[in-house]
């Protein structure tokens, strides 16, 4: 076991690099980064030299390349391009903030996903499973933003007829969110209309996975064997059946966690949250290459990991598996 | 199909039907065979399984008729509705869905005909789909195959490259290629999202592949001479049909919604082409007062990539060979 986690941390070291390596070759050679610059009006050509020869622009590629990529591991992404000022603080700022949505959402898709996998498996071919399939299906075929929307002309409107507010449509905390406890609720009832809509499509596409595995796991040999020796049926479900049906559902959920993040970007947008994505869109109007390379960068590290995260936890969850 | 490999008669030692006694001297394209004891024995096809287990599965041929309802609307938009997508009606600016002057979707802020401008994105959105569809599984298909068929280096090689574009965050890199290529173009953002769509198909196809190349038909066609593409395309392909067809509907759907969800965020199919995402941005300033711009959009979208993925559901039934017909 401790020696396939070892080999597949050093296969993800080249994948990561290369990944750095793609998205540099992308982004930063694909055209002159100081467009945008010399389009300022009131920016010299003498200013723009500077800022060339500060960024190493005038060097061959590779150069360009290691001298970006080696301030990485120190914990930086070097400063904007316009400004010298550090990229880090921002995007630890606005990745905290992204985190709590992403995990906030994972948690809710998880635990909703497994409660209806199992219902709906327990009930195969009943109303209550073909409506759960059903709706699954339109949580598959949505768009995520579409249904973000909704939420919030729905909130209004209930707003508008009733008097009352059930959630706050944008922004991660009050003008006053207090400290402590307070700050904590008044952060999650903020975020629970984004994790909402960042969650639906990971329900529809988890309890799938969860119900299949379920009607597998409920046919087998042993959870007969627990019937037939008298076990409650209650208990069958929760110890015996389900724990072992969980398993590639947990599979699923931590392969699919780059996609939230990709499913961020637009979920920030719409509720107008301070997170990565929302920066990241930012950048991108503003054709900054550095932080948009640092966004890249940190997905595609967090997708590695989960990827890395996906295959321990399988091999440890079902002992079945066996490392060569 | 003279290269055929196909046993002789007797030589496994058990009759087959063709050599049992008929009474009827029916050919033997007839799907009926009739034993000399009387007992009729269709001969069923997997193809035939599938078609009837197919025709069967109401939600999917429901789909389909909706499909092709919406495909037709679609395309020929110009002769249905009165109006442009782009001719402004100052009187009538902002209104609910109406028969009046026939604005069944109502009106844009600035007058538009709604329902014009919806069928036309919904055309958009059916053609990039199309050609995402098409390419990209050219591009899954082959990479899949080589790598499959040829093992060794060449597989590595081509599953690194998968499990690389895999790793890369989709929408984001969608999001910059776009900002930085020029997007605005259908096709551009086409052939943009089947760069990255094809690498589940290409995991598909290298797994069937995989199996598929120790089969004794494939060992045989080898043995006969054939060369390596034939055997690839004539021989083992066909067999990898299945898989294909419905990974397509899976590609169809996810490009619908990503080149939604692109024009939503303002950098896919640029105006004056009105994206079904793009008029849903448009419509969230006024969505509070004029909820059939976001609504309607939105419902027509979903319908399409719903009516898609129940096609896919019932693609999936039909081909599994543990399903059984009752």
């Amino acid at each position: 076991m401790l020696t396939y986690a070892l080999r597949r941390l050093l296969i993800s070291i080249p994948v990561v690099i290369a990944a750095t390596l793609l998205i540099f070759i992308a982004i930063s050679m694909s055209g002159d980064p100081l467009a945008d610059l010399r389009q300022q009006p009131n920016i010299t050509q003498e200013q723009i030299d500077r800022v060339r020869a500060d960024r190493g622009l005038d060097q061959p590629g590779y150069v360009q390349y290691i001298r970006w990529v080696e301030q990485i591991p120190q914990g930086g992404f070097g400063e904007y391009m316009i400004s010298p000022r550090e990229i880090w603080p921002d995007l630890r700022r606005v990745a905290t903030h992204t985190l709590q949505l992403v995990i906030g959402a994972e948690v809710i898709a998880f635990g909703i996903a497994v409660a209806l996998g199992v219902a709906s498996a327990k009930r195969q071919y009943s109303v209550f499973d073909y409506t759960t399939t059903t709706i699954s299906f339109v949580g598959y075929s949505m768009p995520a933003f579409w249904f973000a929307l909704i939420l919030q002309v729905s909130v209004v409107t209930i707003w508008q007829v009733t008097g009352i507010r059930l959630f706050p449509l944008a922004n991660l905390s009050s003008p006053n969110p207090g400290t402590g406890f307070a700050f904590f609720v008044d952060r999650v009832h903020h975020l629970i209309l984004p994790m909402a809509s960042l969650a639906i499509f990971s329900i529809a596409s988890y309890s799938r996975y969860m119900r299949a595995s379920m009607l597998e796991v409920i046919n087998s040999d042993y959870v007969r064997t627990a019937r037939a020796k008298g076990v409650p049926e209650r208990r069958i479900t929760t110890r015996h059946a389900m724990r072992n049906a969980m398993i590639p559902t947990v599979t699923v959920a931590a392969l699919s966690f780059g996609a939230l993040l990709s499913g961020a970007i637009v979920i920030e947008t719409v509720f107008g949250l301070d997170g990565m994505g929302r920066y990241f869109i930012l950048q991108l109007n503003r054709r900054d290459p550095y932080p948009i390379m640092a966004f890249l960068v940190i997905t595609a590290v967090v997708t590695v990991v989960f990827n890395l995260i996906a295959d321990l936890v399988y091999g440890y969850l079902d002992p079945r598996i066996r490392f060569d | 199909m003279t290269d055929e490999i196909r046993p002789r008669p007797h030589q496994h030692g058990f009759p087959t039907p063709e050599d049992l006694p008929t009474d009827t001297g029916r050919e033997q394209a007839d799907s009926t065979d009739v034993y000399s004891d009387g007992t009729e024995v269709e001969a069923r096809s997997q193809w035939l399984l599938f078609r009837r287990k197919f025709l069967r599965h109401k939600l999917a041929m429901g789909s389909i008729v909706f499909l092709f309802i919406v495909t037709v609307l679609a395309f020929f938009v110009e002769q249905i509705t009165p109006h442009a997508f782009d001719e402004p009606n100052i009187l009538m600016r902002q209104t609910a869905p109406t028969f009046e002057d026939w604005h069944l979707f109502g009106t844009d802020q600035i007058g538009r005909d709604y329902l014009t401008r919806v069928l036309l994105g919904a055309q958009i959105s059916l053609r990039l789909a199309a050609i995402v569809a098409v390419l990209s599984t050219v591009i899954g298909v082959t990479i899949g195959a080589l790598a499959g068929f040829y093992r060794g280096w060449i597989d590595s090689l081509l599953m690194r490259i998968t499990d690389l574009v895999l790793v890369i965050p989709l929408l984001a890199v969608l999001l910059v290629a776009s900002a930085l290529f020029g997007g605005g173009d259908p096709v551009r953002i086409a052939i943009l999202l089947a760069l990255f769509l094809w690498t589940s198909l290409a995991r598909i196809v290298r797994g069937v592949f995989l199996s598929l190349r120790e089969k004794e038909y494939v060992q045989a066609a080898r043995a006969c001479g054939a060369s390596d593409l034939r055997i690839i395309v004539r021989h083992m392909l066909p067999n990898t049909i299945g898989p294909i067809v419905v990974n397509l509907t899976l590609v169809l759907a996810a490009a619908i919604l990503i080149e939604a969800t692109l024009s939503f965020l303002g950098l896919g199919v640029n105006p004056p082409l009105p994206a079904l995402g793009r008029l849903m941005d448009d419509g969230r300033s006024s969505m509070l007062t004029s909820w059939w711009l976001i609504i309607l959009p939105g419902v027509v979208l979903v319908s399409i990539a719903l009516a898609i993925n129940f096609i896919g559901d019932g693609l999936r039934d039909a081909l599994d060979p543990t399903q059984q017909e009752s």
